[in-house]
């Protein structure tokens, strides 16, 4: 996987929108994520975070807006951009008849990645699923299925990760480990935004936060000018 | 990655887990051998009548088997978001459907080389001399079948109302090549030969163009 371009920012969406029929997802959605950031996206339940997520992945269109990964256009070069992002989301994306090897080959093989037997082996250790490298998917914990598809999105080395509520089903241990990947990632000059409902978690793996009101952005600062207090607050008031 | 190398991976997966889990198969044999039963005990055939409607018989079972077939395709795919998986990959959209319709086709003759000899035995008849030819036709009408197939299942697999919508989308659109395998499989069985070059020409054609297509089509059924 080549490099980033180095693009100031990973993530430029500007009045990104989304409507469902006559349900509207996202407003206008203007937010700027640096790269080699970790910005944590707070809101409420609907507030459009997995859709927001979801368009950024290039899994879904949006009705407006502009938005540009990693310095390039994310529909006009939507292939380009494809390689060098990596999801987990509410969804796992997990064969359940499919061992957790046969999921990372099958993914790897996708991706086309260099030396993929020797790779799938490398992030099962980085989740601690060794041991169960040969068995199905279905036999999984819920909590288990989620390191699987953590393993999954760092399986080919990408430079942004699009983290939808990532720590939902893992134990402490487990998050201590996804902590560590994020950092390590981070140090490679790499983006994440992730989403997730746990504000002291949010809150201290980030360098910047956004919240996200009604399918609007409507904070956005630098984790460094508030103590997780100030942000606790903010983001009660915000959303009142 | 090679394009062809996607499409394998794809297929490879497919193979996989239908050898693991036996449910589409399972469910195409048995319904399948239902509907070959039912027909013989309501029609009671003799040499004659088979003649006329054993064809008809066939590919109604054939059929109803693929639509099964085809229904289970996205199934899986749905579980977990799948699809949405193989999406983030950089793979080309024509190469998923193409790994797709392969690992369909293979089902569904799978299926229609365990029915024939079911067929052959239910409605007494011998296949031997006219075998190569009637696999052929097998083969033509199922390419066409499983090329609009394999595209209306990913559309219908998004809808609530996956098992109906799929035939009622499907067998519109696939009439042409069941009456063109129909009446080929018609003339096999009676030993005619006449008429037999041009509907193989007629197969031939309805599946580079529904193949083709169907390829170019998959892209966009699969935005959300």
């Amino acid at each position: 996987m080549s490099g980033p371009e180095l693009a100031p920012f990973a993530v430029e969406a500007a009045g990104v929108a989304k409507r469902f029929g006559r349900i509207t997802a996202l407003k206008s959605v203007d937010l700027s994520v640096r790269t080699g950031s970790v910005t944590t996206l707070f809101g409420h339940n609907g507030a459009g975070k997995t859709t927001f997520l979801r368009i950024a992945a290039g899994l879904m269109r949006s009705s407006g807006g502009h938005l540009k990964i990693a310095g390039r256009d994310s529909v006009k070069e939507a292939a380009q951009i494809r390689g060098r992002i990596g999801v987990v989301s509410h969804q796992l994306f997990l064969y359940e008849d499919l061992t957790a090897l046969e999921n990372l080959r099958f993914y790897g093989d996708l991706y086309g990645i260099d030396r993929p037997e020797e790779r799938c082996h490398e992030v099962l250790e980085q989740v601690e699923l060794t041991h169960r490298a040969n068995s199905r998917a279905r036999h999984f914990s819920r909590g288990m299925a989620q390191r699987l598809a953590i393993a999954r999105a760092f399986l080919h080395r990408p430079d942004i990760l699009l983290l939808d509520e990532p720590y939902t089903g893992l134990d402490q241990r487990a998050v201590g480990r996804l902590n560590g990947l994020i950092d390590r990632f981070r140090e490679g000059h790499h983006t994440v935004l992730l989403t997730t409902h746990d504000h002291h978690l949010g809150f201290t793996m980030a360098t910047d936060i956004a919240i996200l009101r009604r399918g609007e952005v409507i904070h956005t600062s630098s984790v460094g000018d508030l103590s997780e207090a100030e942000f606790d607050a903010l983001y009660e008031r915000s959303l009142q | 990655m090679t394009f062809f190398r996607q499409l394998f991976t794809i297929l490879v997966k497919d193979l996989r887990l239908e050898w693991r889990t036996r449910e589409a198969m399972s469910a195409m044999l048995l319904f399948a051998i239902l509907v070959l039963v039912i027909f013989n005990f309501t029609f009671n055939p003799d040499r004659e009548l088979v003649l006329i409607i054993g064809p008809g018989i066939l590919w109604v079972a054939f059929t109803f088997a693929g639509v099964l077939g085809l229904n289970r395709a996205f199934a899986a795919e749905h579980e977990n978001g799948c699809l949405s998986g193989v999406l983030l990959t950089p793979i080309d959209r024509g190469g998923i459907y193409l790994g797709k319709w392969l690992a369909n086709l293979v089902f569904t003759l799978v299926a229609e080389a365990i029915l024939l000899p079911f067929f052959a035995l239910f409605f007494n008849l011998t296949l031997t001399s006219e075998l190569p030819v009637l696999l052929l036709v097998c083969l033509l009408g199922t390419i066409g079948f499983t090329a609009v197939g394999t595209l209306l299942a990913a559309v219908s697999a998004n809808t609530r109302l996956r098992e109906v919508m799929l035939p009622i989308l499907l067998f519109p659109i696939t009439v042409p090549v069941i009456i063109g395998a129909v009446e080929s499989t018609g003339l096999i069985l009676n030993h005619e030969t006449a008429g037999l070059r041009d509907l193989l020409r007629l197969l031939i054609l309805y599946d580079i163009i529904f193949l083709v297509s169907s390829t170019l089509l998959f892209d966009f059924v699969l935005e959300e």
